[in-house]
């Protein structure tokens, strides 16, 4: 079989376990709209607080101290942009360059190893062990712990609090004469998602049991790319509705990623994958625009702007396809290019479809 | 009610943009006053509202609403008492939340985890129908999709939802077509004279400046430079006015949105 059930069950608990961030980021960027760009740290600290905590042999402990390190993150990126208003793309990453220092400290080394003690996944196997749930243990944890997360954001969302949260990212000028104190709403809202963010880190570190002072890297542009997915595939209708996206694209993330590697991409190539999807998805509007702006020059010039990108994108994708089979460079970086050039194919076909539909209409 | 002292604000002090909006201005408010307010371009009718909402702290004077000195309060703490609705309807309400979120902050009852209760639901289906715009029908809509005078008119009801001690009224019709313009100034009327508000108006219309109201106020570069209620007021017409401000200023009256009758 292409991919075994063991590999796709771990990719999805992967999958379940990022897909707290993706929350996370579901809180601060589609609800609060701040770009919060100390998820990548806030992300390890979680992780190194909850590894230092659960290796003195507290493993669920470990969960509370990376709740609780995360809501301090949260506060002093939320003090850097509305008290001292540091823009608040540039409060998260000061926050972010300074948690590095912080989780060496926290951490003592690099690197930390968890394979001795117990976690709350040792703990789950050995109270499920002999059931017929045994095999489950992680995705149970990772299960519980995303459903546990998304019920109390989707409750909280539902409060006058939440309400507020989401009327600051909507239209702050609307909060302030709701006698609402804008401030205090970014404040709330960034401590609630980083000590989200602050779970997963932790989680992920007890699922890995290892904890690694550089795995945050691109850690929010990943969650960027889950949330993105999900909202492409499910729509932005309701709240629960958008939630429960995310929690689904961070899945498929996953299994995408299962089935690259399983393709022996290497797994620095994902990266870029991710970086492309999030630039493509955030920029799609502004794109299109533009293509349909120029199909309109060149059709007054007799041209089919269309054929022409199609032509390119396909003859792109035949190209790098070629250059992969006779093995000239990495071939896993081909088949990439590849792949994306025949996306961007299938977009433009779709996109020429879509602009005779509206002219049609 | 609202005592406004000699208050000042110069823009960008020491800069060659620099620019004195208000200057040493005075202003007392008595309770259920209803006062437009009419000045050319530039007058500093919106910086005016900008000071007592808190927009900005002023340079010099005091602001006392109530006996309260609000001089140095925070924005969000005088908008208690404050509603403040401006010519862009989509700036008073969340287009991405339904109407009834909207409300349901407007209101801000209970505590801060306290949800949208049925009760809360009836009384602003009431509300609503009270607007005659069918919008009660559409709670579970989000604002994006109003146009901009059912928008402006769902703003009106949030900042008169706990009726403020002053509604401070910024054009807020200047921006919808004449019939909903003219809808929607029947309703601040009605809501008005029904909760006996403070109100003040800025209006481009020099014919309902003079109509709506028991008081009129013509501001020039900073200052009020004619005041006017009761018995002499009723007796000016619109060309008694543009006269006025001629001998006032030594200028006419210039305002591109004007409107003379």
């Amino acid at each position: 079989m292409f991919i075994s059930w063991g590999v796709m069950q771990s990719a999805i608990e992967l999958g379940l376990v990022y897909s707290l961030v993706a929350l996370a980021l579901f809180l601060s960027y589609s609800m609060l709209n701040v770009c919060d760009l100390s998820t990548d740290g806030c992300y390890t600290l979680g992780c190194a607080v909850g590894s230092v905590v659960a290796i003195a042999g507290h493993p669920a402990l470990a969960l509370l101290a990376a709740v609780g390190s995360g809501i301090c993150s949260g506060f002093v990126t939320a003090f850097l942009q509305t008290k001292l208003k540091i823009e608040s793309l540039l409060a998260g990453i000061v926050v972010n360059t300074g948690l590095y220092t912080i989780n060496i400290l926290i951490m003592g080394k690099s690197t930390l190893s968890l394979n001795d003690c117990e976690t709350v996944f040792t703990r789950a196997k050995a109270l499920l062990s002999g059931t017929v749930l045994a095999p489950y243990y992680k995705l149970i944890v990772a299960l519980a712990f995303v459903v546990l997360v998304l019920v109390l954001q989707l409750l909280f969302l539902r409060t006058r609090l939440g309400l507020s949260i989401r009327a600051t990212g909507n239209n702050a000028a609307m909060v302030k004469s709701s006698s609402i104190n804008p401030h205090l709403m970014i404040t709330i809202g960034l401590c609630c998602s980083n000590a989200i963010t602050a779970l997963g880190g932790c989680l992920i570190g007890e699922y890995n049991k290892t904890c690694d002072i550089n795995m945050g890297t691109g850690m929010v542009t990943i969650a960027l790319a889950s949330l993105i997915i999900g909202e492409t595939i499910f729509g932005k209708k309701t709240i629960p509705w958008r939630a429960f996206g995310v929690i689904v694209g961070a899945v498929l993330y996953r299994i995408v990623v299962a089935i690259a590697l399983r393709l022996n991409m290497p797994a620095t190539a994902l990266k870029l994958v991710s970086a492309v999807i999030v630039a493509i998805a955030i920029s799609y509007p502004t794109v299109m625009e533009m293509v349909e702006f120029q199909s309109k020059r060149f059709a007054a010039r007799g041209r089919n702007l269309y054929r022409i990108l199609q032509v390119t994108f396909g003859l792109l994708a035949v190209i790098f396809l070629v250059l992969a089979v006779i093995n000239v460079w990495s071939r896993s970086f081909l088949i990439l290019l590849a792949v994306l050039a025949a996306i961007c194919l299938v977009w433009m076909l779709a996109a020429e479809r879509n602009q005779k539909k509206v002219k049609a209409c | 009610m609202l005592k406004i002292d000699g208050i000042s604000k110069t823009f960008n002090p020491g800069t060659n943009n620099s620019k004195t909006a208000l200057n040493k201005l005075s202003l007392h408010v008595t309770k259920g006053d209803f006062i437009t307010i009419i000045g050319s371009n530039g007058a500093g009718k919106s910086t005016l509202f900008n000071a007592i909402c808190g927009g900005f702290y002023v340079d010099e004077g005091r602001i006392v609403l109530d006996n309260k000195d609000i001089t140095y309060d925070k924005d969000y703490r005088r908008s208690k008492s404050i509603g403040h609705l401006f010519q862009d309807p989509m700036r008073g309400s969340a287009p991405g939340m339904t109407i009834e979120e909207n409300l349901a902050l407007a209101a801000g009852h209970g505590g801060w985890l306290s949800t949208i209760s049925k009760a809360d639901r009836d009384a602003f289906r009431e509300k609503l129908a009270q607007l005659e715009m069918g919008l009660e029908n559409r709670m579970k809509q989000p604002v994006g999709l109003l146009s901009g005078g059912q928008r402006q008119a769902l703003t009106l009801l949030m900042s008169t939802f706990h009726p403020p001690k002053l509604l401070l009224l910024d054009e807020h019709t200047a921006a919808l077509d004449p019939a909903t313009a003219e809808k929607v100034l029947a309703m601040t009327k009605r809501i008005i004279s029904e909760n006996n508000l403070t109100c003040l108006m800025v209006t481009h219309n020099m014919q309902s400046a003079l109509e709506l109201g028991n008081r009129t106020v013509m501001m020039d570069s900073g200052r009020i430079i004619f005041d006017t209620s009761g018995e002499s007021r009723s007796r000016l017409t619109v060309a008694d006015l543009l006269r006025l401000f001629h001998e006032k200023t030594g200028e006419d009256l210039d305002n591109d949105r004007m409107l003379l009758s």
